[in-house]
């Protein structure tokens, strides 16, 4: 990554009109990360809107974690662990399998739309396949447009019990 | 923070009690006479300056006291409406001590489902839609109306349902749908003894902080589930496990405290004592925990297997959508 490429690191601080969709990958350590890794050795371009956050397993994946990146602010977030049957820890990404697909259905009565949250296999070897998938999901992504969850719930008065003085009175 | 800023003095005489209800409904109120008999200690040593579910008391009358004269003010129900935050406002400043009661007032509990709704799709439900309705004029509420005789005003609705803490600080939060009368006695015999403090930190009483599982007497045969089921298309074998019968019951992520009175009574913990000690979303533990217990091998299986809960998010979240990490749908 170039000095140019972190200064124009989308964050909070971007201006409007100049939005960038801000994703939040969650990839286990055993293959997802590595096949990332694989990715960037190979010198694969993919755009530069995914925070990466690597995780031991794909079955430590909390699915509130999902809801707080999303809560925090993030437009998109990405699961990706080993495939079935190449798990290191034999049984986590079982979990994965079975937590993820009531994630979604979750997160779209929520109101989150499905092209915002993606689960993918993707093991050690296969760069090509994360550069590819990073790509398509920043793409549509952007086509769904800014989430802004925590201006939203800040708008219809969530938590400013928090900053109020015990007698009611602004602290 | 706000905890550590002293109380008011407290006003000499009898202890003063109040019970506040907001969007709720009325079961808490209720849920105080599970204290039976002890009622009548508890008029002993503490008078009842506010409870309009049992007494005529106007908000004029409230207004009147001077602040931190009620000791203790149990507030029922979450915040909804202009009204309610009004008078959450109101009763926080008149209290010095404050306590959400019951899972509306601490997670927004069942009215906290319309979260997931919007305010139009909620008018469209209430007043057009509703197969049992009749209204040709398609009347709706409006928030002030000119009569000759001068306006008319309503309290507004709120996009979401709000939990006390949101509008006001919080000292104690005693979980439940209702809470369980003999937790009840035990909160309101330590407060006449003196011994809680009169502020706090949101604090969870009348309670305890592991979950429900612990409480629960069903034996657990680690077996995994092969499919849901929902509660009214089978009968569960006694003694066993609910979750590993296929029941989604959460007693996993649920906070203990309750005696387990529901699956002592063949039915699956519906959550309303909230999230256990650890979990912070008591929806995406559950979910969590779910995906754990599952029998398959294979992805197609597991999603077969997991598509069968109906409603997850109505189920996961229950009593405890306002707490959750997301809150309303967007």
């Amino acid at each position: 990554m170039t000095d140019t490429d972190i200064v124009t690191r989308p964050d909070e601080t971007a201006k409007p009109g100049a939005w960038e969709p801000r994703i939040i990958a969650f990839l286990c350590y055993w293959c997802s990360y590595t096949g990332a890794d694989n990715a960037g050795t190979a010198r694969l371009k993919y755009p530069a809107n995914i925070d990466i956050i690597r995780v031991m397993c794909s079955g430590r994946i909390d699915p509130d974690l999902i809801m707080t990146a999303f809560a925090k602010g993030a437009d998109g977030v990405m699961v990706c662990g080993c495939h079935i049957g190449d798990c290191h820890y034999i049984a986590g990404n079982h979990k994965t399998m079975a937590r993820m697909p009531m994630v979604a259905r979750v997160l779209g009565d929520f109101g989150i739309e499905p092209e915002r949250f993606v689960h993918e296999w993707v093991s050690a070897a296969e760069g090509d396949k994360f550069a590819r998938l990073v790509r398509q999901v920043t793409e549509q992504v952007r086509q769904a447009g800014p989430l802004n969850w925590p201006a939203r719930m800040r708008q219809r008065g969530v938590g400013h019990g928090q900053d109020l003085h015990p007698w009611g009175e602004e602290a | 923070m706000t905890a550590s800023i002293p109380a008011a003095e407290r006003q000499p005489g009898k202890l003063r009690i109040g019970m506040y209800w907001a969007s709720s409904c009325g079961g808490c109120d209720i849920s105080l006479l599970e204290i039976a008999e002890h009622l009548l200690e508890l008029i002993e040593v503490a008078d009842v300056v506010l409870w309009p579910c049992v007494a005529d008391f106007k908000y004029r009358t409230v207004a009147d006291y001077p602040d931190g004269y009620i000791d203790v003010c149990l507030f029922n129900g979450g915040v909804r409406s202009s009204e309610q935050e009004e008078i959450a406002r109101l009763v926080r400043r008149k209290s010095r001590t404050l306590a959400a009661y019951g899972a509306c007032a601490m997670d927004g509990g069942i009215p906290a489902l319309a979260n997931l709704k919007s305010t139009g799709e909620i008018y469209d439900a209430v007043y057009h839609s509703n197969p049992t309705l009749y209204n040709p004029g398609k009347t709706e509420p409006v928030e002030r109306w000119s009569t000759p005789q001068g306006d008319l005003t309503l309290p507004r609705l709120y996009p979401q349902v709000l939990r006390l803490a949101d509008v006001v600080h919080v000292d104690y939060q005693i979980p439940g749908c209702p809470p369980v009368g003999a937790q009840v006695w035990k909160v309101l015999q330590a407060v006449a003894a003196g011994e809680v403090p009169a502020r706090a930190d949101a604090v969870r009483v009348g309670c305890d902080n592991r979950s429900v599982c612990d409480e629960c007497h069903r034996e657990k045969r680690k077996t995994r589930v092969k499919e849901f089921k929902r509660p009214h298309l089978a009968i569960p074998e006694p003694n066993w496990c609910l979750l590993e019968q296929g029941f989604v019951c959460l007693g996993a992520a649920t906070r203990s405290g309750c005696g387990a009175l529901c699956t002592k009574a063949e039915i699956t913990c519906r959550g309303c004592y909230g999230a256990s000690g650890l979990a912070a979303d008591q929806g995406t533990a559950m979910l969590s925990a779910l995906g754990s217990v599952i029998d398959a091998t294979t992805e197609d299986r597991a999603r077969e297997i997991v598509d069968g809960i109906a409603d997850p998010t109505g189920t996961f979240y229950r009593f405890s959508l306002a707490s959750s990490t997301l809150k309303a749908r967007r």
